[in-house]
Order: structure tokens, then sequence, then C-alpha cells
């Protein structure tokens, strides 16, 4: 097992660059997804870790040597492909197998590390099948099983619960972070699904045309974005953003928001957003941090009162929706309070969670 | 269901149904019209030599003449010419299979400069018949010293247009993933080919193989221009000759028309499974 680093890559098709110039250093040992939406250079990234892309410019490094130039095979990794990849004229066990073979590895020994690896995954009785006669879940465990016989130095998951349904996708993702509790080798996985990559990754790489916006553990990521991109794509429902402008007042900092609104900023913050004072800035908060009134006394809690526009209850919990100037606003209340649409309801904004945005930059303050 | 919505129902059933028959009534009478010479000239050979002429078509002969079959053999050396043609077609089967594979391969998974314009050349060559280049491709195989050779009559087609163009399609359609695959397990390029690529393209590679050796093995125009030694006579040209030169009743000849016919029957049982999942694959029929 070997940590993988990567200094400066680029990757150009012809004049459109793809990865603009990424340095990421990923710990032996760790699971680490790259996330972002489509065309943001993640898989792009993968493949040329995999050796399945040349690199433009820059460096990757595998436990310390350089592999820029180092062929696929040699690079002891092994990847499990979005679709699969699984040989359809071989069986699981041959498809299993079919890496070791390559290697000339010894009959006896293939035989042992498939059985152990099917055992693992739960797929000994599916040896013998072929991959058509599979379900998706099992072609997802075949295609792991293909990975993790060969005993490699980093695995690599390019998207690969996209083709499967919901609950599947939600049984193969606690599959995934099984495995790697159980084998603990290096992974990299690339999603543009962030709910996956916040589950089951110890540290997430939001990528976005070609950069790295932010590296972190998930919940770094979600409580303290860097970016105005972080703070939107991580989170579902996404964060509510409003424009405002900071205003000081008699009594302290406070916030001015489209349609008479006014929150007070909480002093802890005070500081820290002065240099602001009098520009625009946007204003940014989860859906789970406006609710219904619960705690009066609290100082960074500021009530207000809006006519709900739509109200999508989950049983659990009911998201309503209303519109605060020109902008959607999203919220998150109990439902046993939840009011019809058009009717007015007090709901109250948690300000110990808001993130405030320099538009000019798009970094949060 | 109210009673008008049932019989709605019935119709639209009925209406499909109707529609089924009718369609296997126009296969049925295609396949009588690919059937019905094919009927006639195994019957026709085991006719008598007098009977070929008569208006009203004998379907069973009321004497079976098995010896239509062995005068034919023992009039001419037919037994060489079907082995000429079997090893000129076999070479060329072969040889297509091979070198079809490898340039389909090619054009169909890798890029490299100019790539369009060598499938827009390869394919520009379908649009010449043989008629066209025939001066041409004699003057080359004339210019090797190769007339009277097998490899005069196998040279010109050992790696046709329509293989490659037939390959490539079959391997556009593998997604680039088991290539990637097989490289990340560590195959080489060639492993990739053998033990990856073609097992998915049988179905193609069948079609090629049954096409291949079908025009090659009644190739008649070719032959005839760069063969003028009997011992490399094909059996089309023998056949011909066999007609010109002892005026042979019809019978015998078809007699030798159903020998000849039997290697390609032969190959297309053989690969009949694959070969029709591979004529939905190459569009072809």
């Amino acid at each position: 097992m070997a940590g993988v680093t990567l200094r400066d890559v680029v990757k150009r098709y012809g004049t459109v660059e793809a990865v603009r110039g990424i340095s990421l250093d990923i710990p032996d040992k760790q699971f680490v997804a790259l996330v972002g939406p489509s065309g943001c250079g993640k898989s792009t990234m993968l493949r040329m870790i995999a050796g399945l892309e040349e690199i433009t410019e820059g460096e990757i490094c595998l436990g310390g040597e350089v592999i820029n130039d180092v062929a696929p095979k040699d690079r002891d990794i092994a990847m499990v492909f979005q679709n699969y990849a699984l040989y359809p004229h071989m069986s699981v066990f041959e498809n299993m197998s079919f890496g070791l073979r390559m290697r000339r590895i010894p009959a006896s020994e293939i035989r042992k590390r498939v059985e152990d690896a099917a055992a693992i995954l739960d797929i000994t009785e599916l040896l013998g099948r072929r991959p058509r006669q599979l379900s998706g879940g099992q072609r997802q465990r075949a295609a792991m099983g293909r990975a993790i016989v060969r005993n490699p130095q980093v695995f690599l998951f390019d998207e690969p619960l996209s083709n499967l349904d919901a609950k599947l996708r939600v049984q193969m993702r606690t599959e995934i972070k099984r495995l790697h509790q159980k084998i603990r080798t290096t992974t990299i996985y690339v999603t543009h699904d962030q709910v996956e990559a916040m589950t089951l990754a110890d540290c997430v790489v939001v990528m976005n045309g070609g950069l790295i916006e932010q590296f972190g553990p998930p919940q770094d990521l979600y409580h303290a974005p860097r970016t105005r991109f972080v703070a939107g794509f991580i989170g579902s429902p996404a964060m509510n953003f409003l424009d405002c402008r900071l205003e000081q007042r008699a009594t302290g900092l406070s916030l001015s928001l489209a349609g008479g609104l006014c929150f007070a900023v909480p002093v802890s913050r005070s500081e820290r957003y002065r240099p602001w004072v009098g520009k625009p800035i946007l204003f940014g908060l989860r859906p789970e941090h406006i609710t219904d009134v619960r705690d009066h006394a609290r100082e960074d809690r500021a009530e207000f009162t809006v006519t709900m526009d739509v109200v999508e209850s989950s049983g659990m919990e009911t998201m309503v929706y209303f519109m605060i100037g020109e902008a959607e606003v999203c919220g998150r209340v109990e439902t046993s309070r939840a009011v019809e649409p058009g009717q007015s309801m007090q709901l109250q904004a948690n300000l110990g969670h808001m993130h405030l945005i320099d538009p000019a930059t798009n970094l949060v303050i | 269901m109210s009673p008008s919505g049932k019989r709605s129902a019935s119709f639209a059933r009925l209406k499909l149904r109707s529609r089924g028959w009718l369609g296997s009534l126009l296969l049925a009478a295609l396949a009588f019209g690919f059937v019905v010479p094919i009927l006639w000239m195994l019957t026709t050979s085991f006719q008598a030599g007098d009977r070929m002429y008569e208006l009203s078509t004998v379907w069973i002969p009321s004497a079976w003449h098995f010896e239509n079959y062995s005068n034919a053999l023992s009039r001419s050396p037919f037994s060489q010419y079907f082995l000429n043609s079997g090893i000129v077609a076999i070479a060329v089967m072969v040889s297509n299979v091979v070198f079809c594979t490898i340039a389909g391969y090619g054009l169909a998974k890798f890029r490299f400069p100019g790539d369009r314009y060598v499938l827009l050349v390869i394919l520009a060559t379908l649009m010449l018949p043989l008629e066209v280049t025939l001066v041409p491709t004699f003057l080359v195989i004339h210019g090797f010293g190769w007339l009277n050779t097998y490899q005069g009559l196998a040279g010109p087609f050992l790696i046709d247009a329509f293989g490659v163009f037939l390959m490539r399609q079959s391997m556009l359609s593998i997604p680039a993933d088991y290539i990637e695959a097989a490289r990340m397990d560590g195959a080489g390029e060639l492993r990739i080919l053998l033990q990856i690529i073609v097992p998915q393209c049988l179905p193609a590679l069948a079609v090629l193989a049954v096409f291949s050796f079908r025009d090659n093995w009644d190739q008649f125009l070719w032959p005839l221009t760069v063969v003028s030694q009997d011992e490399f006579r094909t059996f089309p040209l023998g056949l011909v000759r066999f007609a010109e030169d002892y005026g042979s009743p019809p019978t015998e000849q078809l007699a030798i028309a159903v020998l000849a016919t039997i290697p390609t029957v032969l190959l297309f049982v053989v690969l009949q499974r694959a070969v029709n999942r591979g004529f939905g694959l190459s569009g072809l029929k």
C-alpha cells in the first residue's frame, strides 16, 4: 500500500485544459473522494493516476516514486470502472483471475486469492457465472473482486454506483465502506454525487473547472466551506444564497437583505466581517439552519415571517420554500409545525451557521 | 373493461396477428423463391440427360441417375479444380480473418493522424468493381511473376476493404473500458486483441469468414485472367471448360454445381448461429 502525490498536474486536450495544475497529497490507507460537476476534470485525474491518460505537465508519484512514464500494468493500481468492464465472455472466476494470470501467478495461488476475495464480497456461489447472468449489484461486487484479488497499492473507483438504482446504491455504498475498513488500501473514488463522497470518504476533494476548490474531511467541507462553489455544491438541499449589504448600526453590525429583512450579526463574528461594512456581500445559510421558532433566547437567532410557496413533507421532516426578494429560499421545519402553501409562518435563522461570501472573489469571509 | 373496449382490444390483437401472418407469408414466398432454383439444381442433377429440356419440370426423377456425378468427375480433373478452389478460398478466408481483424482493431480503437482518411481510402476501394481494377491488378501480378500460381489467384483478395469495415464497425461497439481494464490487468495489445476483443466479435468474424470463402470459392473472372494452365484452374473455370469440351449433358454440369455448393453450405451450417447474429451487426442480409 502507498500514498499518491500529484504535483502541478496539467492535462490539455489541444487547447482545452481539463486539469489545470493540481497538487494533492493522498496519504497511505486513506479513502479520498473526488467530487464535482460533470466536466470538472475528476475522471481525467483518476485516469491519469491509472496511466490511461498521459500527463501534459507535472508529476504523479506512487509511494514516493514518479510514475508518469510507467505503463498502467506496472503501476500496481487496480480500477473499478463505471460500467464494471467485466469481460462478457468470461466467468466471474476468469474475470477475477485474468490480471493474476497475466502476472503469471501459480494456479493454486490464483484460486486461493479469488476464493478469498469472493468470500469477502459474498460472491462465492457466483464464480461460475457469466456477467450477463448477474444482477447490477452482483456485477458491482465481481468488479470489486477483480480489483482486490490483485492486492494493489491503490484502488481507483470511477463512479461505480452510478448504474445502480437508489436502494442498491445505498447498500453498495455501505459495502464499499466496509471493504475499505477491512483491507485498508489507499482508495481514490470519483463521483458526482456529493452524498456518496461525504458518506464514504475520509477526505473529500471538491473540483471545479479543472481545479481543486477545497480538500478536507467531509465535516470541514460542510461546516467551513472556503468558496461559494463548495458552499453551494456540498449539502442537499443546497445552501441558500441571498444578496445583502453589511451595515454598521447603533446596536452593532447587521445584514440588510431584500424584502426589508435585517439580521443582526452575532457579536462573535463582528470583527471578522467589519472590513466589509458598506459593501455588497452574499449571505449563505443552509436549509437546516432556517427552522420553525425553537429557541428565542439565543442572540444568534433571528426571527422573520414569510409566506410559503411550496411545502414538501418527507415524513420525518418538512422542507418549506418561500421567496425573499427575487431569491427562492429553502428551510427545514418540524412536520407538525408546517403550514399550508400560501399561509404565513414565522421562521428562525440560526446565524451562528451563516456564511458571508465576497462576491468579487467568491471566497467565504 | 366495457364491451366496446373489449371489442377494440380483440380487434387490435387480431390486427397484430394478421400482420404477423402477412409477414410470415411474405417471408415464405421469398424463401420459396430462393430455394426453388437450388431444389431444381439438385433434382435435375439426378435426371436422365435427355429429360433436361422437357417443358414440364419433373421435380422427382422417375429414375435416379447417380452416375451423372461419377461421369462428370471422371471426364475432367474436377478433384484438382476443387482442390485449387479450396486452397485459394481457404487462404483468402484465413488471411481476411487475420488481417481485417487487425486493421479493424487499429481503425476502431486507436487514434492516429489521418486515421479518418485511411478509412475513407479503404472504403473508396469498395466503390471500384473488379472489372475496373482488373487490368492494373493483372499487370501487378504479372510483374511479380505470379501468373499461374496460387499466390496470383489469391493475392489481390488477401485483405478486403469490406472485411476491414465490417470488423471496424463490430469493434466500435465494444466499450473502450474493456481494453483499459485489460491494460490495467497487465495484458499486452496482442493479448487484448486475441483474448478480449476477438471473442466479442465472433459473429462479425463468422460473417467475414463465410463471405470471403463464398466469394473466392466461386470466383470466375480473376482466375480466368491469371490462369492458363490446367493445374491451377479453379472449378468455375473447369466447369466452363467441361461444357465446352464435352458438350456434356447439363445434368452432369448440375451435378458438379451441386458438389460445388456443398463446402459453402457446410461452412454456413458450422457457423450458422454466429452468422445469424452477425448479419444483424453488419446490417447485411
